[in-house]
């Protein structure tokens, strides 16, 4: 089943937006990609804020955007957040949530103003202005009278992107829960990986105003031919795991991928918790023997899966099975060719603890709202 | 001292406050359509509404006495229409000051329009607020320093006009004798005493109008954007 299928073309001065994508009605699909890309403008036609676009959008049954249809914005079922919140300052936050409530399309009994209030923590701001609210109480205030018009399909643009990294991550789990928690599908345009990871079930990736690849985002991540699509610096894979022990003394938990075994940072989460971590290829190091004596904590029995060298380049990407998730390590070419790695090979992959980007880690969920 | 004769200044009030509202009604869908619109033909429109800015009263007022009297188009359909000539009347009057006033509604409005911009539109609207529900319920709230300036502006100056009333509704007591037409008379029959105390009500009234508009305007700023 078809939540969104979209088939537009955008031409302007010195930017095209070519694109078309079937998205499925459940879950946070990722529109990812760098500055530029397209991105924004493709989630503002969809919105209908954008009037020169050619092409077809249709909801379900719907259409929105055809040859000769053009449904207004305030007509469409369609939720937007604005990476700038955009409350309106003349009204308090519950002002600008019962401007939402007030107007909510059908669908009012799916959940209550007390439910979005309760479900993203909101009651402490209600008689605040917009003005006396930090950036991220903002983004919440923003997402929850959004949820109040009762759409049926959520578009997020870079909602975390003015935020500072501990707010983000004080928002990332109310995100999280949003399909689950409201029942709607969540399109999140993001150039942020970490974001991808920890919130996203599906990517679609988009360079130069065109899609260049689709699918779940632990595969899409692997793929050692998109070339720059993840940016050099931050490319690397997904692992899903679940939390087997914590070491309170230490500060460090350990995590089971499914027979491999990492040993992280402390995740403040109960024993037996789904994480998902993001491993950078460049902070995985290969090793043709276990070696001794090193601060190393992670050694992971692998096997070469692809050896991919990059021309002109002094560095090549190699892609792992450690007992069936994936890694990317990113080593020079000098060293892949003295190593003699060829697909096929078993060597141990290396991974320092301190690799996990300790704000990038998962944080617990808050309770649900009352059903 | 004999006190003045006040029904010049009435008149003047109910003229300047029918002008601010017919030029509220007339100013913000022009103001608005000034501040939106991508047309070609946006300066020509812009620079017509600054015209009574910078023309000499005489000019606009001349004008207007060819396009209202009995004798064209306009001015004879009124007559045929209403039994009543348009130029010396109070209604004539409300005609002039409206042109006369104009670029004070729509200056201030347009600029109110553009500071609060598109985005709380598109949020208004991705909320299922349609155009006019938006325009009253986030658009006009945002922009309420625009109209209390603009607002403010027209009346005071409505009341201050002399060469476009003189020249469309001469000086016909009850009718079209505005305050500002008084004291000139005044002073032309050499009765200082009446013109010192109508400049003088005139002078504080116009103090007292602005001072409270600036207070209120610190009190309760109003955060576009």
């Amino acid at each position: 089943m078809t939540a969104l299928s979209v088939d537009i073309r955008v031409r302007y001065r010195d930017f095209a937006l070519d694109v078309a994508h079937d998205f499925k009605p459940d879950g946070i699909t990722a529109l990812f990609g760098p500055s530029g890309c397209g991105k924004s403008t493709f989630l503002r036609v969809v919105a209908g804020f954008e009037r020169g676009a050619a092409g077809h959008v249709a909801f379900g049954d719907e259409v929105w955007m055809g040859a000769r249809a053009f449904l207004p914005p305030h007509r469409r079922a369609v939720g937007y957040v604005f990476q700038d919140a955009r409350l309106f300052p003349h009204l308090t936050v519950r002002g600008n949530l019962d401007y939402a409530d007030r107007r909510a399309g059908p669908g009012r009994a799916r959940y209550s103003l007390d439910d979005v209030v309760g479900g993203l923590d909101l009651a402490p701001l209600l008689d605040r202005r917009p003005v006396h609210l930090s950036g991220g109480e903002r983004q919440r205030v923003a997402i929850g009278r959004t949820l109040l018009a009762r759409p049926r399909l959520l578009l997020m643009d870079e909602p975390l992107a003015a935020l500072d990294t501990r707010r983000k991550s004080g928002i990332m789990p109310y995100i999280a829960r949003l399909p689950q928690a409201f029942g709607l599908p969540v399109i999140y345009v993001t150039h942020a990986l970490e974001e991808v990871t920890q919130l996203c079930d599906r990517i679609v990736a988009l360079s130069a105003g065109r899609i260049v690849a689709a699918g779940g985002v632990a595969e899409t991540l692997e793929r050692l031919d998109l070339g720059d699509i993840q940016g050099r610096f931050e490319a690397g894979v997904m692992l899903e795991g679940r939390i087997i022990a914590t070491d309170p003394d230490w500060h460090l938990s350990q995590v089971d991928l499914g027979g491999a075994i990492l040993e992280v940072p402390q995740i403040l989460r109960e024993i037996g918790a789904q994480v998902r971590l993001r491993v950078r290829a460049r902070d995985v190091s290969l090793a043709r023997t276990r070696p001794e004596g090193l601060s190393i904590r992670n050694m992971l029995d692998a096997r070469v899966l692809a050896l991919h060298p990059e021309a002109g380049s002094a560095f090549a990407e190699v892609l792992l099975d450690i007992g069936g998730q994936h890694l990317r390590a990113r080593i020079t070419r000098a060293a892949a060719q003295q190593l003699g790695l060829a697909q096929g090979q078993a060597v141990v992959a290396l991974i320092k603890s301190v690799a996990f980007d300790r704000q990038a880690l998962p944080r617990p969920l808050p309770p649900k709202p009352a059903p | 001292m004999d006190l003045p004769d006040l029904g010049p200044l009435w008149l003047t009030i109910r003229l300047a406050a029918v002008t601010t509202l017919v030029l509220l009604i007339i100013g913000t869908p022009l103001a608005w359509w000034l501040a939106h619109t991508r047309a070609r033909l946006r300066p020509v429109v812009e620079a017509v509404t600054a015209l009574p800015l910078v023309l000499p009263p005489t000019v606009l007022g001349f004008y207007l006495l060819v396009l209202l009297s009995p004798d064209s188009l306009l001015g004879g359909l009124w007559l045929s229409a209403t039994g009543t000539t348009l130029t010396f009347s109070f209604t004539g009057l409300i005609i002039a000051s409206t042109l006369y006033s104009l670029p004070f509604m729509v200056q201030p409005l347009q600029a109110a329009f553009e500071s609060v911009g598109r985005a709380p539109l598109e949020a208004a609207a991705s909320l299922r607020a349609g155009p006019l529900d938006a325009f009253f319920t986030v658009a006009s709230p945002m922009a309420l320093r625009g109209y209390l300036t603009a607002t403010v502006l027209t009346f005071a100056h409505t009341i201050g006009e002399f060469g476009v009333v003189l020249m469309v509704g001469g000086n016909i007591p009850g009718r079209t004798k505005v305050v500002s037409i008084q004291i000139y008379e005044q002073v032309e029959t050499i009765n200082y005493d009446n013109a010192h105390a109508l400049a003088a009500i005139l002078l504080v009234f116009s103090f007292t109008v602005l001072v409270s508009v600036y207070t209120f305007n610190r009190r309760f700023p109003v955060h576009p954007g």
